[in-house]
């Protein structure tokens, strides 16, 4: 006889045994179930808590990206605006090689009246300015054109107040961005273009964005670098100087975090300029001729000089806080065993610290990746980054489709560059504190 | 202490101070024989610590010279000084397996992978730990840890092995099983040992001899036995075991006996073992399993005590008693079937020989 036979129903019960397997508490409910109910006003209470948090994320932050992001493929304003030419086109085949026929220009006729009625014809035309240039100036002249045009037919009528509608080219574009959702800025954001032949690269001298991005990521790894190079050491400092000096060198790290962005970007204007501090310096130490002054700033130096300098703390004070928690034993350790200063570094000490190095790197990488004030102070043309263009076309060019195309190819290169991180270093290894 | 395998130490005449105004040592004259299991005994802040450090070559010394060897080793980097050391927290390396670990200090050594291997092997058997070599330190439990601390300090055969409250972060069982282990391993491979800790227990069942600390100067250095019967001063008497403090002034000194008026006025015999001079202040020291109650011999003491409690640990009772005005005494009286039965607040006789009886330097 086993146990379980000998026991009554109430003992197994209390034991928490049944004859199918599952554990059950004492008023015979699953366990699980009973722990899952147990444990919802837990749930409950913590969701309430944070719930003002998500809804404040979510309205201010979370909606407003989503609908900045749609930006990037939403195309109503053609159909919205030539709505039965976007209709004709329907029948019509770019590879014909033809232009469309009667029936779509007598449709251009009606939708153009509307719209100059309403005077949203030249939004359009400078909507797809975008995508060829010239469309801006053939809606206006059309649009003046369109309400002297006489009844039927329409195509000559319209190929004489611009030839523009007598060039295949238009037509494409015009067909290719009918559809309420368009490819054509991200295609634009990376220097490509919708032709009769289909996608195709943009000539050579008209490619920007790729480059930008290239640009954009080795400057940031560059800066990581730096940051890396010169925040290692004084972190290593911080960390293992008696607590008094070691404050005082924390508050020296911490002041530039203290004093306003624009005014460090500034001091650097003064310091790397032609005939600034350091040029002068230079010249009156006779390391550099007079004549030929060194050019720090408004180029890639400038803004990889200004950069490093503001990102530093943010490499120096997740090294540090990991750098704090390795004790110094081990180095003694490593010594008693006979390992002279250097190997005991570089094999005992410096492998633990690599995760205070991951948490530095990540956060400078991403900061500088898109980072705007400064490359816009001191970069100049060539020391620019992706996010100036973004900003370029947010609020001068007014392009916004085009600038949520580049900001959505930005959030996922760094999220793509998390993922590879990720696999390398492991997220796990990263530690703030 | 024949074997000469191990290296021989000596401190003379050092000093150390962190801020030029304190003494953390004060001339500290210290002689370690070869092969010798030393430990450095003593409350925390004593010194014994900074003392270790600059055997190791951590802290350098303020002043005087350290020989290992009959060599001055002032000027000798850590790394240089082969010695082994056990940290208090082990540090092992936890970036390393337990293997990586070992093969650090042989590697450093530039000793090819074959015989490196071999003596890994032969480090992990010795602390019976030879199937865990691929394991993180993190993936072992605290007396595993311990163990690859020890063998990572053996395993590139110092002459010298520091251990700095080595056995500080186990549990009392494991602690003691430790204290054998790491005393076999000494005895077998005959290796000096300088071991630092604050535990009496762990100085009395380890040592050859044992250094006790107390305010930057050795108290006593001497056996464990010795150290418990023939305390040289009040702090050793307390510092090591449970002692009675019975404090008066000697009245008479002569070879071997001297007598002292306790302050209530009893008068009792004692070992004179730093007092010198009648008028003295002392404070006599009486260890609790020497003193009789109800002696059915005539010791050289015999005093009325007032029985206060009775604990009850079974090999013996411990009974706190007023003698003499403390009411701190306490008696060991060993569980025996035969013994008159005693029960708190009685008033019984206690008896204990003068040689039993220690006339320190009055207790602080």
């Amino acid at each position: 006889m086993s146990s379980s036979e000998t026991m009554s129903v109430e003992e197994q019960l209390a034991a928490g045994q049944t004859e199918d397997g599952i554990v059950r508490a004492a008023d015979g409910t699953p366990l699980k179930a009973r722990l899952a109910k147990a444990l919802r006003r837990e749930k409950l209470r913590s969701f309430l808590m944070i719930s003002p948090l998500l809804l404040f994320i979510v309205l201010s932050f979370l909606m407003p990206i989503g609908d900045m992001l749609l930006r990037s493929v939403e195309n109503k304003i053609v159909q919205n605006t030539l709505p039965t030419v976007v209709q004709e086109l329907e029948r019509w085949d770019p590879a014909s090689e033809e232009l469309p026929d009667e029936a779509t220009f007598a449709a251009l006729a009606t939708d153009l009246k509307i719209a100059v009625k309403e005077r949203i014809h030249t939004r359009l035309g400078s909507r797809l300015n975008y995508e060829q240039s010239g469309f801006s100036g053939l809606f206006r002249s059309t649009g003046r054109a369109v309400r002297k045009m006489e009844e039927g037919p329409y195509k000559e009528q319209f190929i004489k107040a611009d030839e523009d509608w007598g060039k295949l080219q238009t037509w494409v574009v015009l067909d290719s961005f009918k559809a309420p959702y368009t490819a054509g800025y991200f295609l634009n954001a990376v220097d490509a273009e919708n032709t009769v032949d289909g996608v195709q690269m943009k000539a050579e001298n008209e490619r920007i964005y790729i480059q930008l991005f290239i640009r954009t990521m080795w400057m940031s790894l560059a800066i990581t670098f730096m940051c890396l190079l010169l925040g290692y050491p004084v972190a290593y400092l911080l960390a293992h100087l008696p607590a008094r000096t070691s404050n005082m060198l924390m508050i020296l790290v911490l002041l530039p975090f203290w004093t306003s962005l624009l005014v460090r970007t500034s001091a650097w204007k003064v310091l790397l300029q032609g005939q600034g501090v350091i040029n002068d310096l230079l010249v009156w130490v006779g390391f550099v001729d007079d004549a030929d002054r060194l050019v720090l700033i408004n180029n890639q130096t400038g803004t990889i000089i200004a950069m490093t300098h503001i990102l530093l703390p943010f490499m120096i004070l997740p090294l540090y806080s990991v750098m704090k928690t390795i004790s110094p034993t081990y180095v003694r350790a490593a010594k008693s065993m006979g390992a002279n200063d250097w190997t005991s570094f570089w094999k005992v000490y410096f492998p633990q610290s690599v995760p205070g190095i991951g948490a530095g790197a990540i956060l400078v990488f991403i900061l500088a990746i898109g980072y705007y004030i400064t490359p816009a102070l001191v970069g100049g043309t060539s020391g620019i980054f992706i996010s100036n263009r973004i900003a370029f076309h947010i609020s001068t060019s007014l392009n916004w489709g085009l600038a949520a195309a580049l900001g959505a190819i930005l959030l996922v290169l760094v999220l793509l560059l998390f993922y590879v991180y990720d696999k390398i270093v492991g997220i796990d290894n990263v530690k703030l504190g | 202490m024949s074997n000469t395998r191990g290296a021989s130490v000596v401190f003379d005449g050092v000093q150390k101070s962190y801020d030029g105004e304190n003494l953390v040592v004060k001339n500290l004259n210290l002689d370690i024989a070869h092969g010798e299991f030393l430990t450095m005994l003593g409350p925390s802040g004593s010194g014994k610590t900074t003392c270790l450090m600059m055997l190791a070559g951590f802290e350098p010394a303020t002043h005087g010279e350290i020989y290992l060897n009959g060599n001055p080793i002032n000027n000798v980097p850590p790394h240089k000084r082969g010695i082994g050391m056990v940290f208090q927290n082990y540090a092992l390396f936890p970036h390393m397996s337990v293997a990586e670990n070992l093969a650090f200090p042989l590697k450093v050594r530039g000793m090819g992978k074959a015989e490196s291997e071999e003596r890994i092997n032969r480090a992990l058997d010795m602390v019976e730990l030879g199937a865990f070599g691929s394991r993180r330190p993190a993936q072992l439990s605290g007396g595993q840890q311990q163990r690859v601390a020890v063998a990572r300090a053996l395993v590139f055969d110092p002459e010298l092995v520091l251990m700095d409250e080595p056995l500080g972060a186990l549990d009392k069982q494991l602690r003691e099983q430790m204290q054998y282990e790491i005393k076999h391993i000494h005895d077998n491979l005959g290796v000096t040992v300088v071991y630092v800790t604050h535990d009496q227990t762990e100085a009395l069942t380890m040592s050859d001899r044992v250094a006790v600390f107390n305010d930057g100067i050795i108290q006593q250095l001497s056996p464990p036995d010795v150290l418990y019967e023939s305390p040289d001063n009040s702090f050793v008497a307390q510092f090591i075991g449970e002692n009675n403090k019975l404090a008066g002034s000697v009245v008479e000194i002569g070879k071997g006996v001297c007598t002292v008026k306790l302050d209530d006025g009893t008068i009792v015999q004692a070992d004179p073992v730093n007092v010198h001079n009648v008028g003295d202040r002392t404070s006599v020291s009486l260890r609790p399993e020497r003193i009789e109650v109800a002696p059915d011999n005539s010791p050289d003491n015999l005093v009325d005590g007032k029985i206060e409690e009775m604990i009850y640990l079974g090999d013996h009772i411990r009974v706190r008693m007023n003698v003499a005005g403390n009411n701190e005494f306490i008696v060991k009286v060993r569980n025996r079937r035969d013994k008159r039965p005693i029960s708190a607040g009685d008033v019984v006789k206690v008896g204990w020989d003068a040689a039993d009886a220690k006339a320190l330097d009055e207790a602080i």
